[in-house]
């Protein structure tokens, strides 16, 4: 079996599903004669062809809001921006269109928007961000974000037969860094299920999307000093694996959140107000965050290294909770 | 229905000299002039109802409009997908939505479309072919151009109509979806009804352009503009457009030229407009206009107007009876809706 990138996973995933459905369809900026700025549909043009495989104007909320219209008539889109970032131009469509549209009057909007995310690749204020938080807050939209080969792949697939609008934030810095092999079947993640990417006992890394990696990095090298570290890849954001979160702060008694999005009203305060609220009983340390700094992400490496939490603050912060 | 000779049966002896309404049949005709009674009938209660304190929130008049909405909707078929704004109360009457839903939706009962989630005409109805807009002006043109996308994508030769205002005309969503609709070639119709107040702003406020048509040019797609209280040209201008997005031609955006006879919303007396211009539009009221126009021909007379008139009137009060009768919303398991 050979291995396959976290690209080439969602593209495979998208390629199975634009195979099994024909409701199924491409759209966004310069996906199909170029394959998409960092070529997750490479060959879709040639294998599926145009209209499904369709090349956009230069406009996100048009993108966004087409999804909308077609996928109420039935139809199951998959959009690319082209950096999560741009999500800003079509953020009016999923905000109080997609995500308001099945309470309000009923029909189903089966929507994916994928979002290439995330730093550590010098793309500066505008090609960079980590935007989840933006949408974690809107309900009637679903955030996956995956941190791995295999649920790159399982998320994409599950979530273009999820019924409802949903954000697929795929990091940048994991397309071509890490790669697995994949068994040959039809490999669904259920969307809302967390999975333990390393089991510890002393405190609890909680994380998703390259922080996941980060995390797994710092554990590793915490183990050589003696402690055991448990990391939860959340996977999903919304909805949100309470189960898991609350079963693993039980047994760790311990916990540091991460995420790469800046730390003023990032994913990772929801998190630590859930377990405060219900595990509160189960705490022997304050709750920690590590996330970027509260500024723009800046783009010289100097710069962007200083911003972004790293496995050195990550060991450092979990050290200082199991010391607590 | 439409533009087909009436048939030779002698209905309509008294038949005068009309060259535009002869090509028409007379059930057709007197169609378009009871729906835009039964939607003018409907606005007012729906005002009284208002006034009577029983609506939740506000209402949003579409007097004197009647005719952009009734007109080219009649053009569509009952397949044809509708994404009607807030002052085209018209277009959901023409295209077979119950008057009823309309007033379960104002007075937030439990069994409206919305189930008292969300109010006045903001409701879709997949039944009747209806998406529901969102207060966000021009939200709903790249909606509809995805409406369209899918039919294209399928093979359908199903079309999309939908509306926007001066005002809502100048919102980035306008040019975003015309643009992509014209790149696409989508079966489409915009219609852009300029009724010369965006609440209180008038159009020299709106854009710098000498019309709002001309946009048209500038998406490579093809404009048209209408008399928007002439109800036979709303349908024959959006007939065209709609047989030509229909043939795979792409397209059009229709001004329509009309005017808002009320403020914004029931709460705004419109003292910024200028008594003289509603007076003059007073005499442009659409439905005046069509039953003059029909009577010049002798299709229409007193005793059909009265019982036009008796047969809305009972079809609203009925609505009214059955909207009011139902339960209001209990506000349990909400949380379990937001999600398919």
């Amino acid at each position: 079996m050979s291995k396959i990138t976290y690209i080439g996973a969602l593209r495979e995933g998208m390629r199975e599903e634009l195979l099994r459905d024909e409701s199924v369809f491409c759209i966004g900026e310069d996906i199909g004669t170029y394959g998409g700025a960092f070529r997750a549909t490479q060959g879709f043009l040639e294998e599926f062809g145009r209209p499904r495989i369709l090349d956009t104007p230069l406009s996100e909320s048009a993108i966004i809001g087409a999804c909308v219209g077609a996928a109420i008539m039935g139809m199951r889109p998959v959009a690319e921006m082209q950096f999560a970032d741009f999500v800003t131009g079509g953020f009016n469509m999923l905000v109080n269109f997609a995500a308001k549209v099945h309470y309000r009057w009923g029909p189903s909007v089966p929507m994916v928007v994928r979002l290439p995310c995330g730093g550590g690749t010098r793309g500066g204020p505008f090609h960079t961000t980590n935007p989840e938080a933006w949408f974690t807050r809107v309900p009637g939209l679903k955030v996956v974000a995956p941190a791995t080969v295999r649920d790159a792949k399982g998320l994409i697939k599950a979530a273009i037969r999820d019924d409802n609008p949903v954000l697929y934030f795929e990091h940048k810095y994991l397309y071509r860094r890490l790669k697995d092999e994949l068994p040959d079947e039809d490999l669904i993640t259920p969307i809302g299920k967390a999975r333990l990417a390393r089991e510890g006992n002393d405190v609890s890394l909680i994380a998703y999307g390259s922080m996941v990696h980060y995390g797994g990095q710092a554990a590793a090298e915490l183990e050589q000093a003696g402690i055991s570290v448990e990391v939860l890849d959340l996977r999903s954001l919304v909805p949100l694996d309470e189960e898991a979160i609350l079963a693993t702060v039980a047994k760790t008694n311990r916990v540091v959140i991460a995420h790469e999005d800046t730390k003023t009203g990032g994913f990772g305060g929801e998190i630590a107000a859930r377990i405060a609220e219900l595990g509160f009983e189960h705490l022997d340390a304050p709750i920690r965050r590590v996330a970027s700094i509260d500024t723009p992400v800046p783009h010289a490496p100097q710069l962007e290294d200083a911003f972004m939490p790293g496995v050195e603050d990550l060991k450092q912060a979990l050290k200082e909770t199991v010391e607590y | 229905m439409g533009k087909t000779r009436r048939s030779p049966d002698g209905k309509a002896s008294g038949r005068k000299e009309d060259a535009a309404l002869a090509a028409y049949d007379e059930m057709f005709l007197l169609g378009l002039y009871r729906d835009m009674a039964r939607t003018r009938a409907l606005d007012d209660r729906i005002e009284a109802l208002y006034k009577q304190g029983k609506l939740v929130a506000g209402c949003y008049s579409s007097r004197g409009q009647e005719a952009c909405s009734v007109g080219s909707t009649a053009s569509l078929r009952p397949d044809d997908v509708i994404g009607p704004m807030i002052r085209n109360l018209g277009s959901i009457v023409r295209h077979g939505v119950p008057l009823t839903l309309v007033l379960r939706n104002y007075l937030g009962r439990a069994t409206g479309p919305t189930k008292g989630r969300d109010g006045s005409s903001h409701f879709g109805s997949l039944q009747h072919n209806m998406l529901g807009p969102i207060s966000m002006l021009g939200a709903l043109i790249p909606v509809c151009a995805g409406a369209a996308l899918a039919f294209q994508m399928r093979g359908e030769d199903r079309v999309a109509l939908t509306w926007i205002g001066d005002g809502g005309s100048n919102v980035g969503d306008f040019h975003e979806g015309l643009n992509f609709a014209g790149v696409l070639k989508l079966p489409m119709v915009l219609i852009l009804e300029n009724n010369k107040w965006a609440y209180s702003t008038p159009i020299e406020y709106q854009t710098a352009a000498k019309n709002f048509v001309c946009r048209a040019e500038g998406y490579g797609i093809r404009g048209a503009t209408v008399d928007g209280n002439d109800v036979l040209a709303m349908y024959e201008v959006t007939r065209e457009a709609v047989d030509r997005a229909r043939a795979g031609e792409g397209p059009t955006l229709i001004e329509a030229d009309t005017m808002r006879m009320r403020g914004h919303a029931i709460h705004d007396d419109a003292k910024y407009v200028p008594e003289e211009m509603f007076e003059t539009w007073e005499q442009r009221d659409p439905i005046l206009l069509f039953s003059q126009r029909l009577r010049a021909a002798g299709l229409l007379d007193d005793d059909t107007v009265a019982k036009i008139r008796q047969e809305v009137r009972a079809e609203v009060d009925e609505a009214t009876e059955d909207a009011t009768a139902q339960p209001l919303p209990d506000g349990k398991g909400e949380i379990d809706e937001v999600y398919a």
